[in-house]
């Protein structure tokens, strides 16, 4: 098992641009924000009840990034055992900046890239949190 | 044959990706499934979110019931084809890009958020491999192709 880490879930929506955001989302997370603490799973791992991966949600804080109201990202990690500590829908950010709409699942466009970077910052805050909360991470990292 | 007893075939093939967030692989899977839906096959491919086998209603169970599915798969896990054949039915097909990579011979560090040159022409073939397999699927009448 890997040191304590947050994991950061999109769903792995392949039909809607919100999807994509979700997505996005969650790579500016790991890769640019918190890379020290911060990483992903296929949630597909999760559907198939991967040991290992259930393993990680499990033992770890998690965060899920949904592109539909249907909650598969949630849902997933709930039927594995799992609890996710927050969840986002992409849909209620686009409520709060109905001008930031995604183009298209391919190329969420400029507006889509904005309304990423308001989730990515959210997390970022939100893992800071959790890390607080927590006494600290393990991974070595700084915040 | 009355009419009742005719065979009724269906008019769309489904293809299933594979999440693979966490991989370059996946990436390149998901997106080539869509420009076949996009571009290649427009109006022909019908695609499912994976996840939605668990976390649906039970009507994506259908899936694999009511058309002929492609699985296409990031890596060798296979969560794809393996989550289809558990939660649906049988596939006719499946594709492994990481595999299909090594036989091509690509060798470069890929990026699973950042898709670049290489990552869009690597995708456009593997859209390629696909719409492949959805013709001889056609070819094999297995799909009633609606003329248009």
């Amino acid at each position: 098992m890997d040191n304590k880490k947050v994991y950061i879930i999109p769903c792995s929506g392949i039909g809607k641009a919100t999807a994509s955001v979700g997505r996005d989302a969650t790579y500016k997370v790991i890769e640019d924000k918190r890379p020290e603490i911060a990483d992903t799973l296929c949630l597909s791992l999760l559907t198939m009840g991967d040991e290992e991966t259930v393993e990680r949600v499990r033992g770890n804080k998690v965060i899920t990034i949904e592109g539909c109201a249907k909650d598969c990202a949630r849902k997933n990690v709930e039927a594995s055992g799992g609890s996710p500590d927050i969840s986002h829908r992409v849909h209620d950010y686009l409520k709060k900046h109905r001008d930031l709409k995604p183009e298209s699942v391919l190329d969420i466009g400029e507006e889509g890239r904005k309304l990423v970077k308001i989730i990515a910052d959210d997390i970022a805050d939100e893992i800071d949190e959790l890390s607080n909360e927590s006494g600290g991470c393990d991974c070595g990292g700084g915040m | 044959m009355t009419e009742m007893e005719m065979e009724v075939r269906p008019t769309k093939v489904g293809v299933i990706s594979c999440s693979g967030e966490a991989e370059p692989e996946g990436t390149i899977a998901r997106n080539a499934v869509r420009l076949v839906m996009e571009k290649y096959k427009p109006g022909l491919v019908v695609s499912l979110c994976l996840p939605l086998y668990l976390a649906g209603d039970g009507a994506e169970r259908d899936f694999a019931k009511k058309v002929p599915v492609i699985a296409v798969d990031g890596c060798e896990k296979s969560c794809a084809r393996l989550a289809t054949e558990k939660y649906s039915g049988e596939v006719e097909s499946w594709l492994d890009v990481r595999d299909l990579l090594a036989q091509w011979g690509v060798k470069d560090k890929l990026s699973r958020s950042h898709p670049g040159k290489l990552e869009e022409e690597l995708t456009e073939r593997v859209a390629l491999e696909i719409a492949k397999l959805v013709d001889r699927l056609v070819e094999e009448g297995k799909v009633e192709v609606e003329s248009r």
